[in-house]
Order: structure tokens, then C-alpha cells, then sequence
């Protein structure tokens, strides 16, 4: 069922050497840069703009729209960054797109920089990825000496020159002023919009950032057409996205499909379903700022609103498939620490809001919460939402958000009825010994840390519930399946 | 004496590193990469010489280096430990493969082990979801890690 599949963002990937030049080449490279260079600067922004490409590292903004903005600013130096700060955690299309095929982003960003009037481009990638900053040096380095960059491009008097600025691990800098601000040398602090990048960004100048994915789709729409591109994926998103499928399913991996693909599609047809025979229970998408999604979305068809309009967001692609041994509450929790370490502690909502939400989530999860809580939940995590000076603080609520819709059982029965039916919230389960399965060997008694199993050998064990630290040792070392978890 | 010795060494490694960058603040970040390279980690003596030779308030320095989670004060060990923490991970049981750490090593995450020879933290993702739970030891990665690997994971590097 691979079939279903659409390669535009990683059309060269595992194709070519991304250490050679010429492979590239073979392959239309550096023809969309020439192609541009040879029209007018009007001309490649109004194909963008037909195009219908929208940024793909989470915001969806038109692209065209973008360019649009930043080549009306009027101004003698201007700027073109490529976002490579790749931090949602489980989305891996930008170090894919790098490492296998640094080259299209680097002529991207060369059309970009004619497009908008900009003569000097920054790529602001993670420290943590060795092996695209050490591709993307060498293809730097052979496109300047093939004059595909530098001075006089192509003869055509066109200069674009490329450079690279290193993250050094904040999720929040993927938001761009945050960006911005780190690019020069400051913590990376989102500012208050406007004035937007376009108007005034690096240095001070007008700048446009986009996104690894966003930026290696450009040459395939300026080779192919804007039609061609538009003739692909839905009403409102055009085009193709890249997904990083993991979790529970059995094929793991990135996956490019035409937008409007189902979450069926994705996680049973190309994803080959859930290991184990297990039960589908989740998918969640968009990282820390998205949601969860369940079995009734499966077959929606995925683009930009649809999944905004189910709670969640496109964010850059992640999407982790969730099993019926994953607890909702504290899945919601694990997000909200990341939020909580990863907020740059600019704005009070996110900073005290999330803090508050995640101590209320943990609560929940420990045996401590009230029909209250889901409530407080609820309100806080609208107050953020709306009160928020950046997309962190904006969409941090969100994986509380959607796991309360969609999940409002398994919170009741958390705080109501204090179970946790994933058994997975340790103060919420009891290991017992069923009496007619023991057959009093003693290895759960020689087990346990706590020395909270009494019993003779060959007689029945018994769990003194008071004195167990739920460590899970017993359970582990019975061979007869005598201990179950309640 | 030692310490002045050392002291002054600081000094001229860092000299030299941001004079690479033309001593420029907005080079800030790089040039902490660059130090943290090759001090292997961060302390106070190198924060303050940075701040000297560039021109800019200490508590600059200290500042964008306890924003950022790839720059650390305290020493790593020999064997530094990275364990993924990233939602994949997360979900296939990275938590029960830190604790299996956390009780062989005796130290807490983020923490050294007494005789320097492990220290362990966690990562966001490193982009190996694929591989969920995945760990890191130095350079070498381990992919689908089970809590009852760790001991014989550990033994590899005794």
C-alpha cells in the first residue's frame, strides 16, 4: 500500500549521493534557481503564491504570502533563514531532508533571496544533528565552487551568499522571533508581533524564515508548475506532507503523503497497524501543541483545518499512534512537562499557567484528583491559550485540551472512581496474587524490594497491600501469571 | 599556583576562540559551542573570561547558557549517558529504562557518577523514533533498549 505515497519534499532522498553535486544535478537540481534567475523577481513569488504551499513547520502560513510581505519591505539588506531547529520531539523530516538532500534547500533559499531581494542566508540548525550541519558544509561549499552560489550567480550578477548559526537545544526558538534572537547571540525570547520578521528581523532587517520541508518543496513546484502542485492535496492545503509515524505501529518511519490523506490510511494501510493486535486508541499530532485523535477521526481526511478543527494541529508532522496501554492523563502530563521545562519564562501564563496545569495533571495521576480539577483544567487551559505571547504558550494547553474531550472517561474514572484503566498510574494499581494460580515457589517473595509478600513455600503467597511500593518486581519474576494488576 | 596556572590557560584558549568570531557578542552562542568543545563543559572561570573578552556582562553569558539545554556547568562523565525522552520514546517505555539506569548507576538523571566514569541526562528527541527507546552512550546508539539490557549495557564499558 506504499503506493499511496507522493514524494515532493523527499524526492531525491536515498536517490542520490548528498555529498555529490552532480547527483543532484542529474536530477533538475539547480534548475528551478536558473529557471528564476532568468524571470522576473514577481514571477517566482506569484508562483508560490498559486502555488498554495503553507508552512510546513507547523504554522501553515501561505507561503507566497510570506515572500509576498517580506520582497514589498523596502530595504538595501535583507535576509532569508531556513529553520533547521528541528525540537518537536518525534518528527524527524528535517533531518531526513537535510542529511539526504541538503542541495534543494540551499537552492530554495537562493530563490527565496532573489524572490524577496535578500543577498544573505542563514540556516539556523540544531546543534544536535552532526551529520546534516556536516553535509550541508560540503554541499555549501561545492554549489560556491560551481558558482550555484556566491557572487554572480550564473553569471546573472545575482549574489547570495549562505551561512550557519548553531541552536543549542530550546524548542522555543523554533518560534521565529525566538529564532531570531538567538541567531544573535541573545536567549531565545519570542517578541511581540508585529513588527513581523518581514518588516524587521535579523539585525534588524527585513527577514524571512521558513521551514526545511517548506523550503525543499520549492524547487519541485518552480520545475513542475504551480498547477501541478495546486492539483494536489485538498481545498485549503495544497501539496504533499511529510509524516514521522511512530509509537505503537508497525512500520515506523517518515511517510509523504498527498494532504487529505485519512489517519486510517496513515497508521493501518501505510503504518501496517498496531503491533501486538493491540487496540488502536490515539494518534497524537502536531508534538507538544497538538492533540490527541481518536478512533472517530480516523477517517477524516488530514489537512491544516480539519485536524485544528479536531483539537489538534498539523505542527511539524509528528504523529505518534497510542495503544490501549497508554493513559491519557498521563500522556497529557508528560507533554505538559516538556511545555514547562521548554517555556523561556518571558509571559506569565505560560510560565505559571502550564507549571499550574501539569502540578493538577499530576495530582490526577496520583491518586489525588477531584471532579474540581477537571474543571480548573479546563478554564486554566483557556486562559492560556487566549493569554499567551507566542505559539508555545498558545498551544501548550492543548494536549489537555484534547485528551479532556476525547478522553473525559478515563479522567472520571481517575478522580471519581481512582482507577487507571491503561494501568499505568502506579498509585492508581494494585499487583495481586490470584490464590488458585500460585503454586508458592517464592520467587515473587525473593523479589521484593519492600518485603511486602508473605507466604510459605508451597503454600499461597499474599501482597500486603500497605507495604508494596508497586515496584512491579513480583510481577515481573512469576512465571505462572498468578500476579495481576488491578 | 595550579589554580592561577589554569586560570591563565582558560584565558588564552578563550582569547583565541573568540577572536575566531571577531570577539563579536552576537557571536555568542558559537562561541559557547566552541568552548564548551573543547572544556567539555562550562564553568564560572570560562563564563567570566568569555564576558571579558567580548565586552559584555557576566550574567549575559550565564544567562544564555542556562537558556539553552545543550550547554552544561557541571563536568560530564567518561561514558556520558543520553536517554531519549522524545514522545516516542516516551511512549514505548523510555521511563522504565531511566529508573534501570537511575538503580544500577546510583546517581540521579543529570547526575556523575563519583568516579567520573558515568553521567547521565535526557534528550528531547534525537530523531531515532524508529529505533524507540533509544539510548546513547558517547557517539554509539542503542535502539530498542529493554530495562533488563541496561545492566549488560553498562558492563560493556566496565
Amino acid at each position: 500500500m506504499k503506493s499511496k505515497q507522493i514524494k515532493i519534499a523527499l524526492r531525491n532522498c536515498g536517490h542520490i549521493d548528498p555529498e555529490d553535486l552532480s547527483d543532484y544535478i542529474a536530477r533538475d537540481g539547480y534548475k528551478a534557481l536558473s529557471t528564476t534567475l532568468s524571470g522576473s523577481r514577481e514571477t517566482v513569488v506569484q508562483t508560490i503564491i498559486k502555488s498554495g504551499l503553507r508552512g510546513r513547520g507547523g504554522g501553515g502560513f501561505p507561503t507566497g504570502k510570506k515572500w509576498e510581505l517580506a520582497a514589498a519591505v523596502k530595504g538595501d539588506k535583507k535576509y532569508v533563514i531556513c529553520n533547521a531547529d528541528e525540537g518537536d520531539p518525534g518528527a524527524f523530516m528535517d533531518r531526513s531532508v537535510l542529511e539526504g538532500d541538503p542541495h534543494s534547500v540551499l537552492e530554495a533559499m537562493a530563490v527565496c533571496g532573489y524572490a524577496i531581494g535578500a543577498d544573505e542566508g542563514y540556516i539556523y540548525i540544531r546543534a544536535e544533528y552532526p551529520l546534516a550541519i556536516k553535509r550541508l558544509k560540503i554541499a555549501m561549499a561545492q554549489a560556491k565552487e560551481a558558482g550555484l552560489l556566491g557572487q554572480n550567480i550564473l553569471g546573472t550578477g545575482f549574489n547570495f551568499e549562505i551561512g550557519l548559526k548553531y541552536g543549542a537545544g530550546a524548542f522555543v526558538c523554533g518560534e521565529e522571533t525566538a529564532l531570531i534572537k538567538s541567531m544573535e547571540g541573545n536567549r531565545g525570547e519570542p517578541i511581540m508581533k508585529p513588527p513581523y520578521p518581514a518588516q524587521k528581523g535579523f539585525m534588524g532587517k527585513p527577514t524571512n524564515v521558513n521551514n526545511v520541508e517548506t523550503f525543499a518543496n520549492i524547487p519541485a513546484i518552480i520545475n513542475k508548475g504551480a498547477d501541478w502542485f495546486a492539483s494536489i492535496g485538498t481545498e485549503g492545503s495544497k501539496g504533499t506532507k511529510v509524516f514521522a509515524l511512530a509509537g505503537k505501529v508497525k512500520n515506523v518511519g517518515l511517510v509523504e503523503v498527498p494532504m487529505g490523506t485519512t489517519l486510517r490510511e496513515l497508521i493501518f494501510d501505510i503504518g501496517g497497524g498496531i503491533v501486538g493486535g493491540k487496540k488502536f486508541k490515539a494518534a497524537q499530532t502536531g508534538g507538544p501543541s497538538g492533540g490527541c485523535l481518536t478512533e472517530k477521526h480516523l477517517d477524516t481526511p488530514i489537512d491544516y483545518e480539519s485536524l485544528k478543527a479536531a483539537g489538534s494541529m498539523m505542527g511539524s508532522g509528528g504523529l505518534i499512534v497510542m495503544d490501549e496501554d497508554n493513559c491519557m492523563p498521563a500522556v497529557a502530563q508528560f507533554y505538559l512537562d516538556f511545555t514547562v521545562e521548554e517555556s523561556c519564562g518571558k509571559c506569565v501564563p505560560c510560565r505559571e499557567g502550564n507549571k499550574v496545569l501539569y502540578q493538577i495533571l499530576n495530582k490526577i495521576t496520583h491518586g489525588n484528583g477531584t471532579l474540581e480539577d477537571l474543571k480548573k483544567l479546563k478554564d486554566l487551559s483557556e486562559i492560556i491559550k487566549s493569554t499567551s505571547l507566542c505559539g508555545l504558550g498558545q498551544t501548550a494547553p492543548n494536549p489537555v485540551l484534547s485528551t479532556l474531550n476525547n478522553f473525559y472517561d478515563e479522567y472520571y474514572e481517575h478522580v471519581v472512581e481512582k482507577k487507571c484503566r491503561a494501568k499505568v498510574c502506579r498509585a492508581l494499581i494494585k499487583y495481586i496474587i490470584i490464590p488458585d494460580k500460585c503454586v508458592g515457589c517464592g520467587a515473587c517473595k525473593r523479589a521484593c524490594p519492600a518485603e511486602a509478600i508473605s507466604g510459605e513455600i508451597k503454600q499461597k503467597h499474599l501482597i500486603d497491600q500497605d507495604k508494596c511500593i508497586k515496584c512491579g518486581a513480583c510481577y515481573q519474576k512469576c512465571k505462572f501469571n498468578a500476579i495481576i494488576i488491578e | 599556583m595550579a589554580c592561577a596556572i589554569k586560570e591563565k590557560e582558560i584565558k588564552e584558549k578563550v582569547a583565541e576562540i573568540c577572536k575566531e568570531f571577531n570577539n563579536d557578542p552576537k557571536e555568542l552562542i558559537a562561541i559557547l559551542h566552541k568552548s564548551q568543545n573543547h572544556f567539555g563543559f562550562l564553568p564560572k572561570e570560562v563564563q567570566t573570561a568569555i564576558a571579558e573578552t567580548i565586552h559584555i556582562p557576566a550574567s549575559k553569558v550565564y544567562g544564555v547558557i542556562t537558556f539553552y539545554s545543550y550547554f552544561t556547568m557541571e563536568p560530564k562523565g567518561k561514558y556520558p549517558i543520553s536517554i531519549c525522552m522524545g514522545t516516542a520514546c516516551y511512549v514505548k517505555g523510555a521511563e522504565k529504562v531511566l529508573k534501570e539506569f537511575e538503580k544500577q548507576l546510583e546517581i540521579k538523571n543529570g547526575q556523575t557518577t563519583p568516579d567520573g566514569k558515568f553521567s547521565m541526562n535526557t534528550l528531547r528527541c534525537i530523531g531515532a523514533c524508529g529505533l524507540a527507546p533509544v539510548i546513547m552512550i558517547g557517539e554509539k546508539v542503542y535502539g530498542s533498549v529493554k530495562p533488563e539490557e541496561v545492566a549488560k549495557i553498562i558492563k560493556e564499558y566496565e
